[in-house]
C-alpha cells in the first residue's frame, strides 16, 4: 500500500475568482481558500486572457500575501526624526484623513497646483486622474513617462493605435514575426501562449535585441543590435522595401496619406503641410478629406478619393498656381535614400546583407503569402469589400525601442514599416484592441494655460492629453511650462504620459515652482523608479535654509515597506490585489482582445490585513471630505459610500451612461458600454469570471481605422466621438506644425522660447529620421564606450517581488552581464567584482560572462537590487549586499546645453525617460575593496505594524503541510 | 504497464519559471509537502523545489543559443536511486512508473541523491528527508477534480504548453507521438537509467528567397514609371542569331 501519498479531499475548500496583479498582465485566477486562508492560486481556464495558464509570479501570489514586508498601519513620521530613517508612529485612519484634509483643503483653496499626485504602475488611472482633475491640480501623471510612452505616442500619432494594452501582433495568422527590444512584456501570458502556438504552426520568429534572453531564446534567428540604433535599422529596412518595390501600393493609396500632396513652397506658412483645396474650420479632431492627389490618369491634381484617379505615389509636380508639390511618399523615399543597409551596418552592428535579407523576408512574405478571409465589410467611403486581406508579417516592440531619446522617431519609422507592408489591423499583422483605433491624435487635450488652474475649482482640461498643434500646449504666455514636470511644454511637447521621472528634482529645485504636498502611490521613487536614485533620495530629505523640507509634505501609499516609504511624512497602508475591488476600466487600460472590447475586475477573496485600506477607498473618502464635485451631491453631502459603490454609480457626465465598467450596465444589466448604473453590476462580473468581453461581429474585427460598421458601432457605444476614417500618417502634419512654429512660420501662433527653437525644429521632423541618442551627443563616447541596459526577468516584476520568499530564490541578486571579450579586455574574470561608471555615477557589482550579449553592451536584471532593510528583508540580504541598481548611473537631466541647463534626460518630443541611452566604462574592482555592491545606504528597520521578528522557515509559518 | 512522464518541448520554453513556482505552490501544501525554505527573508535564501529551470548558453557570440532547461525527477525506468536506498523509502510504483519517496521510511542518508545522475533530488533541511517530483500524484488521480485538471500543476500552468504529460508506454498517447515524430530524447542515455521524461529539441524555421522573387511583373514601382521593360530600340538576341 502506498503510505506516502494520501489523496487529499478537496471538498471543503472554497474557490473564488478574481484577477491577478502580480504584474500588469491581468490574468484571471482561481483562488482556493482553506480556513479562510489562501491555499492555492491557479489560472482561470474560462478567462479570455490567460485561458488557465499562470506565470511564475502569479503562482507565487500566496507568498506576496504572506510577506513580512507588508505595511499594516497608517504611520506618521516621528517628531524629530528625519526623512529616510523610517522612524514612524502608528496613527489611526481618522487622524491620517484629518491630516490630509487640513493640508489639502488649504492647498486647494490657495493654489491647487501645489498638490502633486504621481502614481506608479497602478491600472487605476481612470480614478487617480479624475481625482487630480477634480482637485484642480495639473500635477498628475502615472508611470508611463518613464516606461514606454514613446511606444504609445509614436504609434498612436502614426496609426491611431499601439502595442501595449492597445493592440498587438496577430500571431494566430502571422507567418513571420519580428520582435524588437522586448525581453518580457506587459501582455505576458498571452504573448507566451501565442508565441508557442505560432512556433508550433511553423511560423518564423526573428528577435532583434542586443541580448538574447526570454522570448529571444526561442527565436529562429537572433539579430544582435547596438542599443539605441533601432531607428537606423528600421530606416534601412524601409529603404530596401521601397527600393525593391516590396511595399503594398494599394494599401498606401487607400488607407494612408502617402499619395497626398505636400506644399513645398518654402516661403509659405503652409510649407510642409498638405495642400488643401478648401480649408474649412476643422472641427474636432478628425481629418476632413479635403486634400489633393496627383492623378496618374489625368496628370493633374485631383481631390483625394477621386474614383479611378490612379494617384501617383512618386514624382514632383506643380499646381496650377505654381506651387511645387510632391506626394508625401516621394518625400519619404527621398528621406530614405541616405539610409542604405551599408550605412546602417556601421551604426547598428548588423551586417548589410543581413539587413537586406530581413527586408526581403518581410517584403516577400507580405506580398506572396497573402491571406484572404471571406469576411464582407464596408469602408467609410461606402465601398463594399468581399474579403479582408492580410499580409502576414507581424511585429512587436517595447521598451528597447522606447527608452531612448530617439525612440519616438524610431517608433514612427517602425509604424511606417508596418504600414509599407500593409499590415495594419489586418489578419496576420497588427490588430487593434478597443477603444483603439482612436483619431490621430486622440481627442482628449491638456489645458492650454495657467488660467486652467483656479482655487477650489476642477482643472479646465485633462491633466494628460494628446496635443495636435502648438495651441494645445500647456504653457504660459512666455511659452514656459505650467506643470511641475514640464509636460506639454516646448521642452517635451507631446509628453502624453507626463514626466514623473523629473517631478522630484523639479519640486526640490522649485523649478518651475515650489509645491507643498506630493502624494506618491505605488511608485518607488526613492529607488528603482527614479533615475539618479542617490540624488533623488537626497532631494526627498533635503531642507532649505529655514530647516524646512524642500518638498514640504510627502505622502506615500503602498502595500509594502518599499525604499520610498522610509522618506514619507505620512504612510497609507494599501491592500494587496487579493484584498480589494479593482476595475480594469475601459476609461483606462482595459483588457480588450482583438475581437472586441473587454474589461475586468478584482473582487476581494480575503479581508484586508491589519488596518490596510484600499487606496481607491482612500481617494473616494478624500474626494468626499474635500468636497470635490464628482464625489459629493449638490448639497455637498457624501455621494459614494466607498469605491465599489463609486464604480457602480459614477457616470462620466450626468446620465452619460458611461462609467468605469462597460459590462452589465442598465438597471437590470441588459446593456453594455452605455447604460444607466446597475446596482448588481459587481455580482454579474463575479458570476462571469470577473470579465466582460463583447465579441464584435467578424465584419467589425478588421480594418477598423476605415471600417464603416465598426466606426459606427464604436461611436454609437461611446468609444469614439467621430465616425471619420483614421488614415495612417506616413507624413506627420502634427509634427510639422510644431516645426513651423519653431521656424516662425505660424503667424500669430505660439512659438517656442528662443533657446528651444532649434531643438523643436530639429526633432519635430514630419518624416522619421535617425539621430544619435542625446546622451551620446553630449558625453565623450570614447571615454564611455559601452551601452548599459536592464531587462525585466519573467519571474520578477520590477521591484515588487523581492519580498516574496519563492521568487527571491530565483533572482536573489543580480550580476552585470558582460561579453567575455569585453570583460577580458579589462582583465575582469567571470564572477569578479567590477565597477561600471558613467559620466554621472558609478556602481560596484559582480561580473557574469555572457555570450548572449553583443560586445558593446553590458546589462543586468531590472530592480533586483534593494536598499538594505527594505521590503521586510534582512539588512544582510543578497539583494542589498550583492544586488545593485543601474539607476545610479543614469542622470535624470542632460548635461547643460544650448537648449537648457536642466533638460530632462528624455526624448525631446515625448519626454520618455531615456534609460537606455546611458554610456559606461567598466573596470575591475581592487582586490582590497569590500566584496559588496556600491553604493550602500544606511539600513532601515521594520516599522510599526510589521513583524519585529521574521521567521525564515517559511513552510512552518504559514502552516503548509501536515507534519 | 503504464509509465507516466513529462515530455518537455525546448522549442517553445521561454524560461518563465511558471512550472517552478506552480509546482512549489501545489506541493508545499499538498501531500508531498511541506517544501520548506530556509533563510527565506535573509542572506542566501534556499529552499526545496521539485522543479527548477536552468539556463545555459551555447556557442560564442553572435552564434549564441540561450537554452532554458526545466528539470525535475525524470522517473527513470531503471532508477538508480531505488536500489541504493537502505530502508526501501525510495521506490518505483508498478502501476504508473512514478518514482516516490516514503518520508516515514526515509532516514535522510542521501544515498539516493548521490546515485541520481541528474541531480533531481532535494533534501529538506527542516524535515531531514529526501523529496522530489511526484508528478503531482495527489492531483492526477483526484476524482474530486474535473478530468481536465487531473494533470501535474506544472503542466496546468505552463504558458507555452511546453510540458506534455502522459503514458510513454502507450504508443498512441500524445507524449509517445511527440517523442516519435519530433525526435524526443532522453538525458544521458549512457547511464542506462532509461528516463521516462523526454525532451523535444529546438526546431528552426528558415526562409529562402530566390532572387527572382525580388524582380516581379507586379512591382509597384512600375506604376510610378520607375521600372520599365527593355527599351524597344535595343537589339535582341532574336534579331542577331540565325540558327
Amino acid at each position: 500500500m502506498d503510505t506516502t501519498v494520501n489523496i487529499e479531499q478537496q471538498g471543503g475548500d472554497e474557490v473564488k475568482k478574481t484577477t491577478c496583479y502580480m504584474c500588469a498582465c491581468r490574468c484571471g485566477i482561481k483562488v482556493t481558500l482553506r480556513d479562510g486562508k489562501v491555499r492555492y492560486i491557479e489560472g482561470n481556464p474560462d478567462h479570455p486572457l490567460n485561458k488557465g495558464v499562470l506565470c511564475a509570479k502569479g503562482a507565487s501570489g500566496i507568498m506576496k500575501q504572506n510577506s513580512p514586508g507588508r505595511l499594516t498601519k497608517p504611520l506618521l513620521r516621528r517628531a524629530n526624526s528625519v526623512r529616510g530613517e523610517a522612524k514612524f508612529d502608528e496613527i489611526s485612519w481618522d487622524r491620517a484623513f484629518q491630516i490630509m484634509e487640513e493640508r489639502l483643503s488649504k492647498i486647494r483653496a490657495e493654489d491647487p497646483k501645489k498638490f502633486a499626485l504621481f502614481t506608479g504602475r497602478d491600472q487605476m488611472q481612470a480614478l487617480t486622474g479624475m481625482f487630480a482633475k477634480q482637485f484642480g491640480t495639473p500635477n498628475y501623471a502615472a508611470h508611463g513617462g518613464f516606461c514606454s510612452v514613446n511606444m504609445a505616442a509614436g504609434m498612436i500619432y502614426t496609426i491611431g493605435g499601439s502595442f501595449w494594452e492597445f493592440g498587438g501582433p496577430d500571431l494566430e495568422r502571422a507567418k513571420l514575426f519580428i520582435m524588437i527590444g522586448t525581453a518580457e512584456d506587459h501582455h505576458s501570458n498571452p504573448m507566451k501562449i501565442a508565441l508557442s502556438k505560432f512556433k508550433r504552426d511553423g511560423g518564423r520568429f526573428i528577435s532583434i535585441n542586443p541580448i538574447r534572453t526570454g522570448y529571444s531564446a526561442i527565436a529562429d534567428e537572433w539579430v544582435p543590435i547596438k542599443p539605441g540604433t533601432d531607428g537606423a535599422l528600421i530606416m534601412a529596412l524601409n529603404h530596401e522595401l521601397i527600393k525593391n518595390g516590396l511595399y503594398d501600393r494599394e494599401f498606401l493609396i487607400d488607407y494612408t496619406n502617402a499619395p497626398e500632396l505636400v506644399n513645398l513652397n518654402e516661403k509659405s506658412s503652409e510649407n510642409g503641410m498638405f495642400v488643401r483645396r478648401e480649408v474649412p474650420e476643422e472641427e474636432g479632431c478628425f481629418e476632413p478629406q479635403n486634400k489633393l492627389w496627383w492623378s496618374g490618369k489625368e496628370d493633374k491634381a485631383v481631390f483625394t478619393r477621386t474614383p479611378d484617379a490612379d494617384p501617383r505615389l512618386l514624382g514632383g509636380f506643380q499646381l496650377e498656381d505654381g506651387t511645387d508639390v510632391k506626394p508625401s511618399f516621394q518625400l519619404l523615399k527621398e528621406r530614405l535614400e541616405e539610409y542604405t543597409p551599408e550605412w546602417a551596418a556601421g551604426i547598428t552592428g548588423i551586417p548589410a546583407e543581413t539587413i537586406r535579407r530581413l527586408a526581403y523576408e518581410m517584403g516577400v512574405t507580405a506580398r506572396d503569402q497573402k491571406i484572404e478571409l471571406p469576411i464582407q465589410w464596408t469602408d467609410t467611403w461606402g465601398k463594399e469589400h468581399d474579403t479582408v486581406t492580410g499580409n502576414p508579417v507581424a511585429f512587436h516592440a517595447m521598451r528597447g525601442l522606447a527608452a531612448h531619446s530617439n525612440g519616438f522617431q524610431s517608433i514612427r519609422a517602425l509604424s511606417i514599416l508596418m504600414t509599407l507592408l500593409g499590415t495594419i489591423d489586418r489578419p496576420g499583422g497588427f490588430r487593434h484592441k478597443a477603444p483603439f483605433p482612436r483619431p490621430i491624435p486622440p481627442c482628449a487635450k491638456p489645458p492650454k494655460g495657467p488660467e486652467a488652474v483656479q482655487p477650489n475649482t476642477p482643472l479646465d482640461g485633462m491633466p494628460l492629453g494628446w496635443p495636435a498643434d502648438p495651441d494645445d500646449l500647456f504653457v504660459d504666455d512666455k511659452g514656459e511650462p505650467v506643470r511641475l514636470d514640464k509636460a506639454f511644454s516646448w521642452e517635451y511637447p507631446l509628453s502624453v504620459h507626463g514626466l514623473m521621472h523629473n517631478a522630484i528634482t523639479n519640486a526640490w529645485r522649485g523649478d518651475p515652482y515650489k509645491i507643498d504636498t506630493m502624494l506618491l502611490f505605488m511608485a518607488n521613487m526613492a529607488w528603482n523608479s527614479s533615475m539618479n536614485t542617490e540624488d533623488a533620495r537626497m532631494m526627498l530629505a533635503d531642507k532649505d535654509e529655514n530647516g524646512e523640507y524642500k518638498i514640504p509634505f510627502l505622502i506615500v501609499a503602498d502595500a509594502y515597506f518599499s525604499e520610498t516609504v522610509a522618506f514619507a511624512d505620512l504612510v497609507l497602508p494599501d491592500t494587496t490585489y487579493l484584498e480589494r475591488h479593482d476595475a480594469m476600466s475601459m476609461l483606462d487600460r482595459p483588457i480588450s482582445e482583438f475581437d472586441g472590447p473587454a474589461d475586468s475586475v478584482r473582487i476581494p477573496v480575503v479581508p484586508p490585513k491589519g488596518d490596510c485600506k484600499p487606496f481607491q477607498d482612500v481617494l473616494v473618502e478624500m474626494g468626499t471630505r474635500l468636497g470635490l464635485p464628482a464625489f459629493v451631491n449638490k448639497d455637498g453631502g457624501r455621494k459614494y459610500r466607498d469605491y465599489p459603490d463609486f464604480i457602480i454609480n459614477f457616470e462620466t457626465e450626468p446620465d452619460s451612461g458611461i462609467g468605469f465598467l462597460s459590462g452589465w450596465r442598465g438597471k437590470g444589466g441588459e446593456k453594455f458600454m452605455r447604460g444607466e448604473p446597475n446596482p448588481r453590476q459587481w455580482e454579474m462580473y463575479e458570476k462571469n469570471n470577473c470579465v466582460y468581453h463583447h465579441k464584435l461581429p467578424k465584419s467589425f474585427q478588421y480594418m477598423r481605422n476605415w471600417n464603416k460598421g465598426y466606426l459606427n458601432w464604436a461611436h454609437a457605444h461611446g468609444l469614439t466621438k467621430y465616425e471619420e476614417p483614421i488614415n495612417i500618417h506616413i507624413y506627420s502634419e502634427v509634427l510639422q506644425k510644431f516645426r513651423l512654429a519653431a521656424q516662425g512660420k505660424n503667424p500669430g501662433g505660439r512659438v517656442p522660447p528662443e533657446r528651444l527653437r532649434k531643438r523643436v525644429e530639429t526633432y519635430f521632423d514630419p518624416l522619421p529620421f535617425y539621430h544619435e541618442p542625446l546622451e551620446s551627443q553630449l558625453v565623450d563616447t570614447q571615454s564611455y564606450p559601452l551601452n548599459a541596459l536592464t531587462q525585466r526577468p519573467m519571474a520578477m516584476y520590477h521591484s515588487w517581488d523581492s519580498q516574496n520568499a519563492w521568487l527571491r530564490q530565483i533572482h536573489t541578486h543580480n550580476y552585470m552581464f558582460v561579453n567575455p571579450r569585453t570583460a577580458q579586455a579589462q582583465q575582469i574574470g567571470d564572477g569578479d567584482w567590477m565597477w561600471a561608471e558613467s559620466a554621472h555615477g558609478k556602481v560596484r557589482c559582480m561580473c557574469r560572462y555572457s555570450e548572449a550579449v553583443e560586445p558593446g553592451t553590458v546589462w543586468t536584471w531590472n530592480a533586483i537590487g534593494k536598499a538594505s532593510g527594505s521590503w521586510g528583508l534582512s539588512p544582510k540580504a543578497n539583494e542589498s549586499q550583492k544586488g545593485f541598481l543601474l539607476n545610479h548611473l543614469i542622470s535624470e537631466e542632460l548635461p547643460a546645453c544650448e537648449a537648457g541647463t536642466h533638460l530632462s534626460n528624455s526624448d525631446p518630443i515625448t519626454g520618455q525617460a531615456a534609460w537606455y541611452d546611458v554610456r559606461v566604462k567598466i573596470y575591475k574592482a581592487g582586490a582590497d575593496e569590500p566584496k559588496q555592491s556600491y553604493p550602500q545606504f544606511k539600513p532601515v528597520k521594520a516599522v510599526p505594524g510589521m513583524p519585529t521578528k521574521v521567521s525564515n522557515v517559511v513552510a512552518r509559518v504559514f502552516g503548509f503541510g501536515k507534519r | 504497464m503504464a509509465q507516466l512522464a513529462l515530455v518537455i518541448d525546448l522549442n517553445v520554453c521561454v524560461g518563465c519559471h511558471a512550472c517552478v513556482t506552480s509546482c512549489k505552490e501545489w506541493n508545499t501544501a499538498g501531500a508531498a509537502g511541506p517544501m520548506t525554505d530556509q533563510s527565506a527573508y535573509d542572506k542566501d535564501p534556499t529552499g526545496t523545489f521539485f522543479n527548477r529551470v536552468q539556463t545555459y548558453e551555447a556557442g560564442t557570440f553572435p552564434n549564441t543559443e540561450t537554452i532554458h532547461f526545466p528539470k525535475s525527477c525524470l522517473h527513470c525506468e531503471d532508477p538508480p536511486c531505488v536500489p541504493v536506498c537502505p530502508t526501501g523509502a525510495s521506490y518505483k510504483r508498478k502501476e504508473d512508473g512514478i518514482v516516490l519517496v516514503d518520508y516515514d521510511k526515509c532516514i535522510g542518508c542521501k544515498y539516493c541523491s548521490w546515485a541520481c545522475p541528474y541531480g533531481a533530488r532535494e533534501f529538506d533541511e527542516e524535515q531531514k528527508v529526501m523529496k522530489k517530483c511526484t508528478l503531482c500524484v495527489d492531483r492526477i488521480y483526484d476524482l474530486n477534480k474535473p478530468e481536465e485538471e487531473r494533470l501535474p500543476a506544472c503542466v496546468m500552468s505552463c504558458p507555452t504548453s511546453a510540458r506534455l504529460f502522459g503514458d510513454v508506454h502507450d504508443p498512441e498517447s500524445d507524449v509517445s507521438i511527440a517523442i516519435r515524430e519530433r525526435a524526443g530524447y532522453q538525458l544521458m542515455p549512457e547511464w542506462s537509467t532509461h528516463p521516462a521524461n523526454h525532451y523535444l529539441p529546438r526546431r528552426k524555421t528558415t526562409m529562402n528567397i530566390h532572387q527572382d522573387e525580388l524582380i516581379r511583373a507586379d512591382n509597384p514601382l512600375k506604376k510610378e514609371g520607375l521600372l520599365s521593360d527593355l527599351p524597344s530600340d535595343k537589339q535582341t538576341l532574336d534579331e542577331t542569331t540565325s540558327w
